[in-house]
């Protein structure tokens, strides 16, 4: 048997990265859906709150489950990030090269790089506040409690940024991950490219227009807060 | 078509030669009628004989084999040569491919970049052995689609669009781009190469090699020989963490190798 001279470490760090990348990717495709359960009104968005609580399965309310899963996706987010700045340019030549190389080059999957590049390195602030927020205040999640937040909290306009952010940066790196492995290269893989970028533009429509929707429900509920029965506001 | 008049092309050209003292980076620009049919090589041609005699730009094979015309047209690599002018607007911008050394104006010294890459990677069947047996020996049958498959890899001209189309590189030099790993990518389908993917591992198992490709692309669509870079890649890819993460793989425990980082 060939021996490695080499170190393994490159080998673990390219598959961490993309790892990494693929299940924050689609723990966020699921995220953005289940938040907008406030669009089927607030008692859609309790029962998911019931459930993620695991209210359904214990007879009782666990936020620490919460808690949990906030921790176990910052810990992703962690590595992720960790491993990112390995290619983010680190010098102002690199960056003014790339700038230089991408505006002379005008080519699309090349910019779409630059893209997640300054989305992910946006993502270190605000993601950080709001997985720090979920991870804290477990029990402070429904559709009054949130809609608060959202308010009264000033958290609307980090949300709306990282809406943008995470969007674009999730499916851009959906679309690279499968090119950069070769998943679903089909018989054409140029042909299955094309498809691709089509599904990686539509999830991105679709996302942003989904999540301003129920940002924009939450503001609304946050804004007539006083007029809702006191009842509901649950604790 | 034949009855409007022809169009007037204009083509702005970065020139700069380092060799001659004082000279700097300027745009020329030329007026040139179009004839049916024409090329960037008819273009420059006509210049060179018309209106500029001093022009640096390399040309051997005018058919897109030799790899020596690759420059920027509008901002992309391409060959000049296969470059029709129909396709293009009014206004063309030349400029030398970035990333390799200039011998002047449109002319670059790609070759010498290549052939640093192709040693670097010992781009050549390793076959011990039969290295040694006597040169009158029938050589071994091969697969018909595996011949093919090899061959369609085989077809790089080594132009170095792939390079200056990739933004990889640019900020790390010594990255093997697209023409490297897709050479690799060739030596392992050949079943005469006795190489393991062990051996792969050491010549592009780190950042300088496919771990460093961000998958950009660049090298995919500027391609001129349209070769499968983006699948090669990813191929390689898969080989390379496969065999990085194989711990049925021996690690040497000479001691200059000792988790040393590729970079040192
Ligand atoms: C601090 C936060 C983050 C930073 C700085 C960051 C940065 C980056 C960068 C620079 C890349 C490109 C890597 C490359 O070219 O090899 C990347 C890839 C990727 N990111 Fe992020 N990211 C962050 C958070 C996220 C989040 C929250 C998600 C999930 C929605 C995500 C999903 C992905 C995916 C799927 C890829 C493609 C993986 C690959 O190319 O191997 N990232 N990230
Ligand atoms: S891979 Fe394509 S672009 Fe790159 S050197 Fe070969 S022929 Fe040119
Ligand atoms: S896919 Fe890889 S090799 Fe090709 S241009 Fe991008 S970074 Fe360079
Ligand atoms: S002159 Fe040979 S490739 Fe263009």
């Amino acid at each position: 048997m060939s021996k490695l001279h080499h170190s393994r470490v490159p080998a673990y760090l390219d598959f961490l990265q993309s790892m990494s990348g693929l299940i924050l990717a689609l723990f966020i495709v699921g995220h953005i859906l289940f938040e907008a359960s406030i669009l089927l009104g607030p008692d859609a968005m309790e029962k998911m709150t019931l459930f993620f609580e695991g209210y359904y399965f214990f007879g009782a309310r666990y936020p620490i489950i919460i808690t949990l899963l906030a921790a176990f996706i910052f810990a992703l987010f962690i590595l992720h990030a960790a491993l990112a700045i390995r290619k983010i340019p680190s010098t102002y030549l690199q960056y003014k090269t790339f700038k230089t190389h991408k505006d002379r080059f005008r080519h699309e999957d090349t910019s779409l790089w630059m893209v997640q590049v300054v989305t992910g390195f946006a993502m270190f602030f605000l993601g950080s506040v709001h997985l720090y927020f979920m991870m804290v205040n477990p029990s402070k999640i429904g559709p009054y409690l949130s809609a608060q937040r959202v308010v009264e909290g000033w958290m609307w306009p980090l949300y709306l940024l990282l809406l943008f952010c995470v969007v674009l940066h999730a499916f851009v790196g959906l679309y690279r991950l499968a090119l950069k492995w070769g998943w679903f290269e089909g018989k054409n893989y140029r042909t299955s490219r094309k498809i691709m970028k089509r599904l990686m533009r539509a999830g991105i429509a679709a996302y942003i227009v989904i999540g301003l929707a129920s940002l924009g429900t939450y503001i609304s509920i946050g804004l007539h807060l006083d007029e809702t029965p006191a009842v509901k506001v649950d604790k | 078509m034949s009855d409007t008049k022809p169009r007037k092309l204009k083509i702005n050209i970065l020139r700069y030669d380092p060799h001659i003292k004082g000279d700097e980076p300027h745009i020329d620009t030329f007026e040139i009628e179009e004839a049916p049919g024409m090329t960037l090589f008819i273009v420059l041609n006509d210049i060179r004989e018309h209106h500029d005699a001093s022009l640096k730009f390399d040309f051997v094979c005018r058919a897109g084999i030799c790899g020596s015309c690759g420059m920027l047209i509008n901002g992309k690599p391409g060959l000049a040569c296969s470059t029709l002018t129909s396709r293009l607007p009014d206004e063309i911008n030349l400029a030398p491919l970035p990333f390799f050394e200039l011998i002047g104006d449109l002319s670059i010294y790609n070759g010498k970049w290549m052939r640093g890459m192709n040693e670097r990677l010992e781009t050549w069947i390793h076959h011990k052995e039969k290295e040694l047996r006597d040169i009158d020996r029938i050589e071994e049958p091969m697969d018909p689609d595996l011949a093919e498959e090899i061959y369609e890899l085989d077809r790089c001209i080594e132009c170095g669009c792939c390079i200056a189309g990739c933004g990889t590189i640019q900020m790390n030099e010594n990255f093997v781009g697209a023409v490297g790993l897709n050479k690799i990518a060739r030596y392992r389908l050949d079943p005469r190469d006795e190489r393991t993917d062990a051996d792969y591992y050491e010549l592009i198992g780190d950042e300088n090699g496919v771990f460093g490709c961000m998958t950009l692309l660049g090298c995919e669509d500027v391609c001129p020989k349209k070769l499968p870079l983006q699948s090669k890649i990813a191929y390689m890819r898969r080989q390379m963490v496969k065999t990085g993460l194989n711990n049925n793989i021996r690690k040497c425990n000479c001691l200059q190798h000792e988790e040393k980082m590729p970079e040192h």
